[in-house]
């Protein structure tokens, strides 16, 4: 059963977050979530997130784009519609093989990085007007968030938090 | 302080004698009269060598294997037949096309005998400016550095530095080439033969007449020697000073001189490396030319820079020598060497493609004469310098295990001697190129320079910077995202 109680403490700097984020990990407590205006190097590895597998879609969506680019360049200029490639016209592929390689390579970059962007939206289940999900706007602005759920130790939580340097700490109830 | 044990001075120094015995070796070697190489183009097509097409293309390729079964047939008129080809038509059956068959042996194989003297000439050019370049590229990645105020690279200067000691010699060396070839006693550049610039000479060649404002004896010497001057003149300015810098203490006022004189340099640089490349490679194919070839051989050079960096690095580390270098800084290392052989293949692709989509032919002789006769060199270096390296450091998580950086770095230092290889023979020894005594030994022999050089030099200096404003930067240097393994020395974050 997730709790409904939770956490939220306020931070000011990225350095005291990080070392806040070590702090409460070492005390074992479950960090639900930390909320940046800016990206934190390292925090994630802090948290204990897993690594990201993001590189290995877009290695994956890279070869999908070649091979796509492949096909393509095959299909439309040898075999639907032949085409005399700089006075090279031999119908095949392979020896017209130089002709395709900027299409080859752009192919590859078009797949991998539209496909990244794409996967990395439904992961972090982002959509068009979706709404916000940070709990506060502060946290757009030059507040870092760390949210902890409470399971029946608020005040044992608010006393690790407060000697890490958070500046400010709410018990809030999630809906 | 690093020692440079007598374990290491007594390998180099092996190397060197071994790569001086095989490189005499084969000069001695090397035919000195036209029956000589008639005896070694018989000794070919009796192994059933196709080492044939000098000229590229088929017509002279089927020409030419009919020449040499004539040559063959005639092994033992061989000898005294070409002093006299007006007595011979009398006399033979065959009369007229033996005469012509002769009169092209001879002339083939007078072509084959400057091949094959210039081919340790040749050997020794390939792997002295495969050193020279990649040692120069050292010097300028080094500048590049202190331009930038990088703060990450600081713990490796002195590395950096101690490889670019090897300038000298390898300068030392290109002089004495010059020097030999200004004098005639090789034939590496076609330009540089007699008559070439005289009308009245069968020799005379309008194209490169054509070109004579550049392409004259005493500019190329000149030029030449300006360039070796102005590289050692900074490399030893700025070893002097980046020593001075550690003790200097002087609020900055060394490290910014250094930082101006760098600047210089670099806009020196990046002019003399192209016209470098121009004057001592794209000379050697005179009529044929490329405008990005400066920027191509600037690629191969500076990957090849950045794997002798990473790899001295991780040997010194590896001694205990290096124990501010971390896990961070080989990554950092890997990640050039990939950005610069997916950078080398851009270029060597721009280069061919153009050549091959315009398809004129003035242009594609250069990629014929190298795809007819260096082929398997030609396509292993693609495969070397690019396919592999991609494949191997393409995950971020391999490029700070040093192993798998020692792995790819022998490889693409490989791929990329093969390429400049690839640059140099086929102007010069065409079709008789190999892979033996000369080539090997001139490699042996500068490495063992290269690595006196560098070991010697690196024992010279404290191998921390301490005057470097942004040392504590670089001690600290942690890239997020990857885990410190292979080293022993404990904070950083």
């Amino acid at each position: 059963m997730e709790s409904s109680k939770v956490i939220h403490a306020f931070y000011t700097d990225d350095e005291v977050l990080l070392d806040a984020v070590k702090d409460v990990k070492a005390a074992h407590h479950h960090i639900e979530e930390v909320f940046c205006p800016f990206p934190v190097h390292g925090l994630d590895k802090a948290m204990g997130l897993a690594p990201t597998r993001l590189a290995i879609t877009a290695f994956l969506y890279g070869i999908t784009g070649l091979s796509f680019a492949i096909w393509m360049t095959n299909y439309m200029m040898i075999q639907d519609w032949p085409q005399d490639i700089g006075g090279k016209p031999n119908f095949s592929w392979f020896a017209n093989m130089p002709a395709f390689v900027p299409i080859m390579f752009e192919l590859t970059v078009f797949f991998a990085a539209h496909l990244m962007v794409i996967t990395f939206y439904m992961r972090s289940r982002l959509w068009p007007f979706k709404d916000a999900e940070n709990p506060d706007p502060r946290t757009t602005d030059d507040h870092f968030l760390m949210e902890i759920p409470v399971h029946n130790n608020e005040a044992e939580l608010t006393a690790l938090l407060a000697k890490t340097g958070a500046v400010e700490i709410n018990v809030v109830d999630k809906h | 302080m690093y020692q440079f044990s007598g374990k290491l001075k007594k390998v180099s120094l092996a190397l060197i004698i071994l790569g001086a015995f095989g490189i005499v070796f084969s000069f001695l070697n090397a035919p000195s009269t036209i029956e000589e190489a008639k005896e070694i183009i018989a000794h070919q097509s009796a192994h059933g060598s196709s080492h044939g097409a000098s000229h590229g293309d088929s017509q002279e390729q089927a020409h030419h294997d009919e020449k040499v079964v004539v040559a063959d047939a005639h092994a033992s008129e061989a000898a005294h037949a070409h002093d006299d080809n007006g007595h011979h038509v009398t006399e033979d059956s065959h009369a007229k096309t033996d005469a012509h068959a002769e009169n092209h042996d001879d002339e083939h194989a007078l072509h084959v005998l400057h091949q094959l003297q210039n081919k340790p000439w040749a050997a020794l050019y390939v792997a002295l400016f495969f050193f020279l370049g990649t040692t120069l590229l050292v010097l300028a990645f080094y500048a590049i550095q202190r331009v930038a105020q990088a703060g990450w690279s600081i713990v490796l200067f002195r590395v950096m530095e101690a490889i670019t000691a090897n300038i000298v010699p390898t300068s030392i060396a290109m002089l004495l080439v010059i020097i030999a070839t200004v004098m005639h006693l090789n034939h590496l550049f076609p330009w540089m033969g007699e008559g070439v610039f005289d009308p009245a000479s069968p020799n005379y060649d309008p194209i490169v007449d054509g070109k004579s404002w550049w392409m004259n004896v005493p500019g190329w010497a000149i030029r030449s020697i300006a360039y070796l001057a102005i590289w050692n003149a900074y490399r030893w300015f700025i070893r002097k000073n980046s020593i001075k810098e550690d003790t200097a203490n002087d609020g900055g006022k060394t490290y910014k001189l250094n930082y101006n004189v760098s600047v210089g340099f670099l806009f020196l640089f990046m002019i003399t490396e192209s016209m470098m490349s121009w004057d001592w490679i794209m000379g050697l194919d005179p009529h044929w030319f490329s405008t990005l070839f400066g920027w191509y051989v600037l690629s191969s050079l500076l990957v090849s820079a950045l794997t002798v960096i990473a790899l001295v690095t991780i040997y010194l580390r590896h001694k205990g020598a290096l124990p501010a270098v971390n896990d961070s800084h080989i990554h950092d290392l890997a990640k050039f060497m990939f950005g610069f052989s997916v950078f080398w293949t851009y270029l060597w692709f721009s280069q061919f493609m153009l050549i091959w989509y315009a398809d004129i032919p003035e242009e594609t002789t250069y990629f014929v004469a190298r795809f007819n006769e260096y082929k398997v060199p030609f396509l292993a270096m693609v495969a070397m310098n690019f396919i592999f390296p991609v494949l191997l450091l393409l995950n971020s998580d391999f490029k700070s295990l040093p192993w798998f950086v020692v792995l790819g770095g022998i490889v693409i230092l490989a791929g990329h001697y093969i390429d400049v290889f690839v640059m140099v023979m086929p102007a010069t020894v065409g079709a008789q190129w190999s892979f033996g005594i000369a080539e090997i030994s001139a490699l042996l022999f500068f490495l063992g320079i290269f690595i006196y050089a560098t070991f010697a030099a690196f024992a010279k200096a404290n191998p921390i910077p301490k005057g470097n404003p942004f040392l504590e930067e670089s001690n600290h240097f942690h890239y997020y995202n990857i885990e410190h393994r292979g080293e022993d020395s404990g904070d950083h974050h």
